[in-house]
């Protein structure tokens, strides 16, 4: 399965605090998320597998142990709100 | 309708109509010194739902071009209530031109101070003794936040008391014009307070937000900062349009927050707010 994020013109993101206020154009909703959230997004630009992702995300943020399962909660989440789809 | 009243507070133009002429004449008389609307951005309606209501134990029910089906009925004793909520409804539920914030507004030297919190945290309070201490007040209801320009315009309506604040604000303003107290309304006892000269005199200047407060009543005097993220949440749900504007929402209020410091106070009566507000303004 392969994970997508929304389209650059889809999605407003602006910066609060620690925290990023999201606007998706489609649905018209807001969300509020932290890392590794934007992260992710950023990363989704081109559509992957949730192993590529995990690789992209250890060699863009240099993380040292990169956690699949928590990876996997993250993206389920990501697509019950609707900002990350699925192919 | 019978009677009809026109008015404008700040840029909206209300037009009420009433089966009755009491709450006509009691708004005409509060509002006599607000100007009349060249045209009505909403039509407010204040009628009987069944026709011997008008006579026998008159009930008024709260119309217009926007309604809430679940809307109670209010005694005729309390017409100019139910003015007062009919004419808030249609901006609630109508208004685009701006983000609606539910807050109060006061300001100095062009910056405005917005008050934000729930029911009884003393936003209305708040905005009247800082109107008896040299700010212009702004409205205690809805801060029209233009999403084109960031700032925000005075909607000063007839500042609505409850309970204790009636005599906080009889005692600020010992030669205010109030309207009748009503007693034992579904917000408690309420009187309303003709706005000061000057908010009504310069209604049409808005201002730039300088400082957001969420203030909280009745508990003992402390003060932390408020990150924009829980501001932003909270002005959200403190907004009845965030919604409906969509995208023009969202930049609005993100820009807000984004651009002025926001504080959390507790304060446990006027006087301890009033020197914890002068005391951030003048760090602002």
């Amino acid at each position: 399965m392969r994970y997508r994020a929304p389209a650059t013109d889809a999605l407003i993101a602006t910066d609060l605090d620690t925290l990023t206020a999201l606007f998706h154009r489609p649905s018209g909703i807001t969300h509020l998320v932290a890392s590794p959230v934007p992260e992710i997004l950023a990363a989704l630009a081109e559509p992957m597998t949730r192993d590529q992702l995990l690789a992209a995300l250890a060699r863009d943020y240099d993380l040292t142990d990169p956690d699949p399962r928590a990876l996997a909660q993250r993206l389920d989440e990501l697509v019950a709100s609707g900002l990350v789809a699925t192919s | 309708m019978r009677y009809v009243h026109r008015l404008r507070i700040g840029p909206v133009g209300f037009r009420i109509g009433s089966d009755w002429r009491a709450p006509i004449d009691q708004l005409a008389d509060l509002y006599r010194a607000y100007p009349t609307a060249d045209h009505a951005d909403y039509t407010v309606r204040l009628f009987a739902a069944r026709p011997w209501r008008r006579f026998v134990r008159p009930a008024v029910s709260i119309g217009g071009d926007y309604m809430l089906p679940e809307a109670a009925p209010l005694p005729l004793v309390h017409g100019l209530l139910a003015a007062e909520m009919a004419m808030n409804l249609q901006l609630a539920l109508g208004h685009r031109r701006h983000l609606l914030l539910h807050a109060s507004i006061a300001e100095r030297d062009g910056r405005a101070l917005l008050m934000t919190g729930e029911s009884g945290a003393g936003k209305s309070t708040l905005a009247t003794l800082l109107a008896a201490n040299g700010w212009r007040f702004m409205g205690d209801e809805f801060a029209l936040l233009d999403p084109a320009t960031g700032l925000v315009h005075a909607f000063p309506r007839l500042i609505s008391l409850k309970n204790q604040s009636v005599a906080a604000a009889a005692a600020a303003f010992p030669d205010g014009r109030f309207g009748p107290l009503l007693k034992a309304t579904p917000k408690g006892d309420i009187r309303h307070l003709v706005p000061p000269v000057d908010a009504i005199g310069r209604m049409d200047e808005p201002a730039a937000p300088a400082l957001l407060l969420f203030p909280r009543h009745g508990v003992a005097a402390e003060e932390r900062d408020v990150p924009a993220s829980e501001a932003f949440v909270r002005l959200t749900q403190a907004s009845t349009n965030y919604v409906a504007l969509g995208e023009v929402g969202f930049r609005a209020l993100t820009t807000l927050v984004r651009d002025i410091p926001a504080r959390a106070i507790d304060y446990p009566d006027g006087a301890t707010a009033l020197a914890q507000v002068e005391a951030l303004w003048a760090r602002t």
